[in-house]
């Protein structure tokens, strides 16, 4: 929960593609028009885009905000569930483009919409360990939506990443993390399948609901914290009601949650959902402020953690591209566009 | 000037053409690549009037692509009854006519052929689709041009956009060089399209690459042309109407546009024709006609420059001031050059001095431009990484 | 399948990496190893910014095999801020038309993929900063 060395994020880079397809155009063509829908509008990647070159470019980010050598990055570890290669890992392919080969550590991390805070949750370990000095956690999706599922609203592109160091040259220190896992199979994927599956209602109060407060509470009871605590927090965000209503059930306001509160403009993006939130949020932290962050991935399990926010944001914020900048750069399509950029169309 | 010759002593050997064979640029769906080669090589043997040669050159470019055949020289030499005669295959892109031609010149110049042939030969339609496009881009760097995706038609887009833009030129500023080959292609029985457009049909033209448009670029289709040279003391007694070969000249640029000093400057081009006018003794005022390599129309203005019929940036001008028209100060695509007698790819040298030839003899037809004495071609590799110039002179 | 010459290139396609004349100080991307301005040896490594601008654009519709999936899509002749030229398309244009002279910033992205089975070929892509479109 706290490593032996204090460590914290040292660099942030976020990525989100620049097409939206608003939620309307699922309905449209799905319900008539009448769904009430779960997000304005989802983000979709390019047709040159894939979990590769969208960690490429949050990574970049992130390196440039802590300005660092690459070289000194010990791991580069990418959490996804759209790895563009079954075998064959997208961490090598980031890892040279950062030009932090070959004195590294590379691997791909699965677990849902939680694989980016579990190579978090890694990293905090191999630097806080001293086995590090940098580490480099990564959660990027291109998430899968079946035609006409309820997921097609919201399945998502885009992601973050985040660059663990020692805490005195972080911009957050990450203060102390807690895990909290079941087996509880309320979505998956199958291998060699297309489109993942899900229990429908089964996901909110026994998977997410459940999970997310229960890390959430052990963590903040552990630390003796309260919601009151904390000037912002981060949840998994697969819609925007969902988010909502843990916030609640923890003791946040709407308030704390609103600049991590991004699935209303770019959808559910998964394994980078909650840590693009954070993003969102350093964006607009001052120093001092603490975070509660608590990621949810279907299987199932919640990664809480818990930041406080040093003087050093103001210098390495302007180094990149902000959160807001990704979401504002927005070229809307329609559903037609949609399915020839997510190859829906068999050729 | 020297153009950065490497001039040797020795006095090579005054060497003409005595025969031209070609086959018309088309579609051929059913003659193959070796039956393409073989219908130009006998007309040149038949216009010569003999029956062999000592050495066989073979102008090629996509063959190893699209007909998943190499080793032309001997394929061919025995195709056309011509089994033991040195022969082999000269490649340099679309070049690569021009590059065999050459070879032939040097060998005949060199006293140790006696009588050499030049055949270029090209044949993109025994692939369809994608795959035809893939081996047109064979020419570029495939490592830092074509892996992007580039098409040569959106090379030569990449230019013409960049000329409009330096020198304040639009669309309609290039129809004539369309308009002009189309109208004189009309009386070229070899040509794959003969038939006059106007300039509206040229700005109406569907967009193949903006600004591209299928009026600035030429059509591909398959073809084969073919020249015999020997000395030119001999060829006197054998055909009437000997050409002489009075320069032959190569010259070599960055093959990759991205990697030239300046992209809107065709170096080599302006190598090979400055070291063609020294080695025949002219200038650029005394050609008669200049067929050049008309691949795209912002290619005409870019050679027209580089060759010395204008200045940089003014290549343009001659496409609207009558110029290139067959009366005019520099006739040029006369028997419809690339954009209408057809692109034959690594063929385009050997047609172009097929043509220059038929105009010397006064046998061009409807095409001839009147009474000429010097003619060029200036053949190019992909966007100019390769320039080819033989300047021909009438000899009676 | 092609998988050495792709992969060779890693530095250049990911990273744009050149290399520098010991004796002019030419910048040169391809690099060459031989300076094209003074023919002298040029090794020494130069990883360039990525920043540029659009000498000129145009549009590929008709594409060749490999890479027909993203047609149609632009290409640009791109002058790199330190001197040299390179040839790549032009990405995430939305419904921007691209201009000559337009500032551009490098990044990473699929050029193409040896069908269904073969790898990802990733490199080298330019676009308009992101904060210059919002």
């Amino acid at each position: 929960m706290v490593p032996n060395r204090p460590v914290g994020i040292v660099g942030y880079g976020a990525y989100v593609p620049r097409y939206r397809l608003p939620a309307s155009e699922v309905a449209r063509v799905w319900a008539g028009g009448r769904d009430e829908v779960p997000v304005r509008e989802k983000s979709v990647p390019g047709l040159d885009e894939d979990v590769v070159t969208m960690s490429i470019e949050a990574a970049r980010h992130a390196v440039a905000r802590a300005n660092i050598d690459p070289r000194l990055i010990r791991a580069v570890w990418v959490g996804s569930e759209s790895h563009p290669y079954a075998v064959k890992p997208t961490s090598t392919i980031v890892a040279e483009a950062l030009g932090a080969v070959p004195h590294t550590q590379a691997a791909d991390w699965e677990f849902a919409c939680k694989a980016g805070t579990e190579a978090l949750q890694a990293a905090i370990g191999l630097v806080g360990s001293g086995m590090a000095r940098y580490a480099l956690s990564i959660g990027m999706d291109t998430a899968q939506g079946r035609p006409g599922d309820a997921l097609e609203y919201t399945a998502a592109a885009g992601g973050a990443a985040l660059l663990v160091g020692p805490a005195e040259e972080s911009l957050a220190t990450l203060n102390a993390s807690y895990s909290y896992v079941t087996d509880t199979p309320d979505f998956w994927r199958r291998a060699e399948e297309s489109y993942p599956s899900h229990g429908d209602r089964f996901t909110g109060e026994p998977a997410y609901f459940r999970h997310i407060s229960a890390a959430g509470q052990h963590l903040m009871d552990a630390l003796g914290a309260k919601a009151g605590d904390y000037r912002w927090a981060v949840f998994h965000q697969p819609n925007i009601k969902f988010p909502q209503r843990v916030a609640k059930m923890l003791g946040f306001s709407a308030e704390q949650i609103a600049p991590g509160l991004l699935v209303g403009d770019i959808g559910n993006v998964y394994a980078g959902s909650c840590i693009i939130g954070l993003t969102g949020i350093l964006d607009v932290a001052q120093p001092g402020e603490r975070i509660l962050m608590v990621s949810y991935g279907s299987g199932a399990g919640s990664d809480a953690f818990d930041l406080t926010v040093t003087d050093r944001i103001e210098d390495s914020r302007d180094r990149a591209p902000l959160t807001q900048d990704y979401i504002r750069r927005r070229t809307q399509i329609d559903y037609a566009t949609y399915t020839r950029y997510r190859h829906k169309l068999k050729t | 000037m020297s153009y950065g010759m490497d001039t040797s002593n020795s006095r090579p050997l005054d060497v003409s053409i005595i025969g031209i064979g070609q086959t018309q640029v088309a579609e051929h769906w059913s003659v193959s690549l070796r039956h393409l080669a073989l219908k130009a090589i006998q007309a040149a043997l038949a216009d010569a009037g003999v029956k062999k040669v000592g050495a066989l050159y073979v102008g090629n470019m996509t063959a190893g692509t699209l007909s998943h055949q190499q080793h032309l020289g001997a394929m061919l030499a025995d195709f056309a009854g011509l089994r033991g005669v040195e022969a082999v295959t000269i490649e340099a892109a679309e070049a690569s006519g021009g590059a065999a031609v050459r070879q032939a010149v040097l060998a005949v110049q060199s006293g140790v052929v006696d009588l050499a042939m030049a055949v270029g030969v090209e044949k993109v339609t025994d692939m369809v689709g994608s795959s035809a496009t893939m081996a047109q881009t064979n020419s570029m760097d495939a490592d830092y041009e074509s892996v992007h995706g580039i098409t040569a038609a959106a090379l030569g887009a990449l230019l013409m956009r960049r000329y409009m833009h330096e020198h304040g030129v639009g669309l309609a500023d290039f129809a004539g060089f369309s308009v002009n080959a189309h109208a004189n292609a009309e009386g070229n029985p070899f040509a794959m399209y003969r038939r006059a457009i106007s300039v509206d049909t040229y700005l109406q033209a569907p967009l193949v690459a903006d600004p591209v448009n299928l009026f600035d670029s030429a059509p591909a289709g398959d073809g084969a042309a073919a020249v015999i040279v020997c000395r030119t003391e001999r060829a006197r007694d054998m055909v009437p109407h000997p050409v002489r070969v009075a320069a032959s000249a190569l010259a070599t640029d960055a093959p990759a546009v991205h990697d030239r000093r300046d992209p809107l400057y065709l170096a080599a081009a302006n190598l090979a024709a400055g070291r063609a006018y020294m080695a025949a003794g002219i200038g650029p005022d005394q050609l008669n006609l200049l067929e050049l390599h008309d691949s795209f129309t912002v290619m005409v203005a870019l050679q027209l420059e580089a060759a010395g019929f204008a200045p940089r940036g003014g290549g343009w001008i001659l496409a609207g001031n009558g110029d290139i028209a067959r009366q005019g100060r520099i006739p040029i695509s006369t028997h419809g050059g690339l954009k209408a007698r057809g692109d034959a790819g690594g063929a385009t040298g050997v047609y172009q001095l097929v043509e220059v030839v038929q105009q010397l003899r006064g046998t061009a037809g409807r095409c001839q431009v009147p009474d000429p004495h010097w003619g060029m071609a200036l053949n190019l590799g992909g966007a100019g990484g390769t320039a080819v110039a033989h300047v021909l002179e009438r000899l009676v | 399948m092609e998988l050495t010459r792709h992969w060779r290139l890693h530095n250049q396609r990911y990273s744009l990496v050149g290399e520098q004349c010991d004796r002019c100080g030419a910048r040169l991307f391809p690099p060459r190893d031989v300076c094209p301005e003074c023919a002298e040896p040029a090794q020494e490594l130069f990883t360039f910014s990525g920043r540029g601008q659009v000498y000129s654009y145009s549009t590929v519709y008709s594409a060749p095999e490999g890479y027909q999936e993203y047609a149609p899509y632009s290409v640009a002749l791109v002058q790199l801020e330190e001197g040299p030229m390179v040839t790549a398309q032009l990405t995430d244009l939305g419904d921007d038309k691209p201009e000559i002279g337009m500032p551009v910033e490098m990044v990473t992205r699929r050029l193409r993929a040896d069908g269904d089975q073969g790898v990802i070929v990733y490199g080298y892509k330019f676009r308009k900063h992101v904060k210059d479109i919002i």
